[in-house]
């Protein structure tokens, strides 16, 4: 198949910065970011006039548990105007969970980058709002790591079967 | 809290008990605590099809203050929980609760960090409705049920 303008563009910017790596499954453009480089990856993907990519779709992460590094940050970007759409990945060491915001480049991410904080505990640098999403605040982990124990729950209230004198 | 408070200790009141019963059980005053997908069933029901009306409890109440029957309706998380308990707590004596579908019944198949595995966990439940979700019909099923307790108590037993 012939290479894509996204593809085609990213390396010419970009050279061995980036790395494409094959996506059997649905045959979309993949390409593997380091994870300093995102941001400069998505403002030059968002703001180039051939690529414009306007649409943010999608973003969260993966727990390798068992390599290194850990972490992997996937986005999911798509063009309006040129119906092309583009997979990124960035690899997050497990201990340095840090990456570069994109909630500045586009603003649906905000919300996303809050949820893959809260499940995932990989932290944004440079989001406006880093708290968690869907948990309460009291909740201590993240519990989509693969290593959070699955029966482990941390109630709010006291629950019924610990109170005395309850019939 | 309620006509039983009015009567001093010692008297035994089978024909009151009876109709205050049937008063009680032919008008629940629903306080529908609805969270997830069982709420559609709960609104069928509710609507003209079925017609809870039939039962008398077709009249929801979106204050605890003034319900009398507590519908806990889908999945109840560790975050809602406490809303739940408080809502519980703010409707008067005396009060009766169902819940309905897997979820609010033991958590359904949710088995994670963030589920109460059964609503009974947080609030005492008189009728559990099985189901993912119930249908209709299963709901009825649980207001006759909850009919058929409140006419099995006595006004003596809930004073304190
Ligand atoms: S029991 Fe099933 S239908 Fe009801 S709230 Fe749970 S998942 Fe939804």
């Amino acid at each position: 198949m012939a290479e894509s303008i996204t593809i085609r563009k990213l390396k010419e910017r970009f050279g061995d910065r980036i790395k494409v790596v094959p996506s059997p499954f649905d045959g979309m453009d993949t390409v593997a970011v380091k994870r300093g480089d995102i941001a400069d990856v998505c403002r030059f993907l968002r703001r180039e006039e051939d690529l414009d990519y306007d649409l943010f779709r999608d973003l969260t992460c993966v727990d390798y548990i068992n390599e290194t590094p850990r972490f992997e940050v996937v986005y999911h970007l798509y063009s309006i105007s040129h119906a092309h759409a583009v997979r990124l990945k960035a690899r997050v060491p497990e201990e340095d969970p840090t990456i570069d915001t994109i909630s500045g480049i586009w603003v649906g991410a905000n919300w996303f980058e809050r949820e893959a904080y809260d499940m995932y505990g990989v932290k944004f640098n440079g989001h406006p709002d880093l708290r968690r999403l869907l948990l309460y605040p009291e909740f201590v982990g993240h519990p989509l790591r693969k290593d959070y124990p699955i029966d482990k729950e941390q109630p709010l209230v006291q629950l019924r079967e610990e109170m005395k004198g309850v019939r | 809290m309620g006509i039983e408070s009015a009567l001093p200790e010692g008297i035994i009141t089978t024909r009151l008990d009876k109709v205050i019963n049937w008063g009680r059980k032919w008008s629940f005053f629903c306080y529908p605590f609805i969270t997830a997908c069982c709420g559609m069933e709960y609104m069928a029901a509710a609507a003209s099809h079925y017609d809870i009306a039939r039962f008398g409890a077709e009249f929801p109440r979106f204050s605890p203050r003034q319900a009398d029957l507590m519908l806990v309706v889908g999945t109840i998380s560790h975050k809602v929980a406490p809303v739940l308990r408080l809502v519980y707590e703010q409707m008067c004596e005396p009060k009766w609760v169902m819940a309905v579908g897997a979820c609010a019944c033991s958590g359904g198949f949710y088995r994670n960090y963030s589920v109460v595995q059964g609503a009974d966990r947080i609030i005492p439940i008189d009728v559990y409705v099985t189901g993912c979700p119930p249908r209709p019909e299963a709901f009825l099923d649980g207001i006759m049920k909850m009919q058929a307790k409140v006419d099995t108590e006595s006004i003596l037993s809930r004073r304190n």
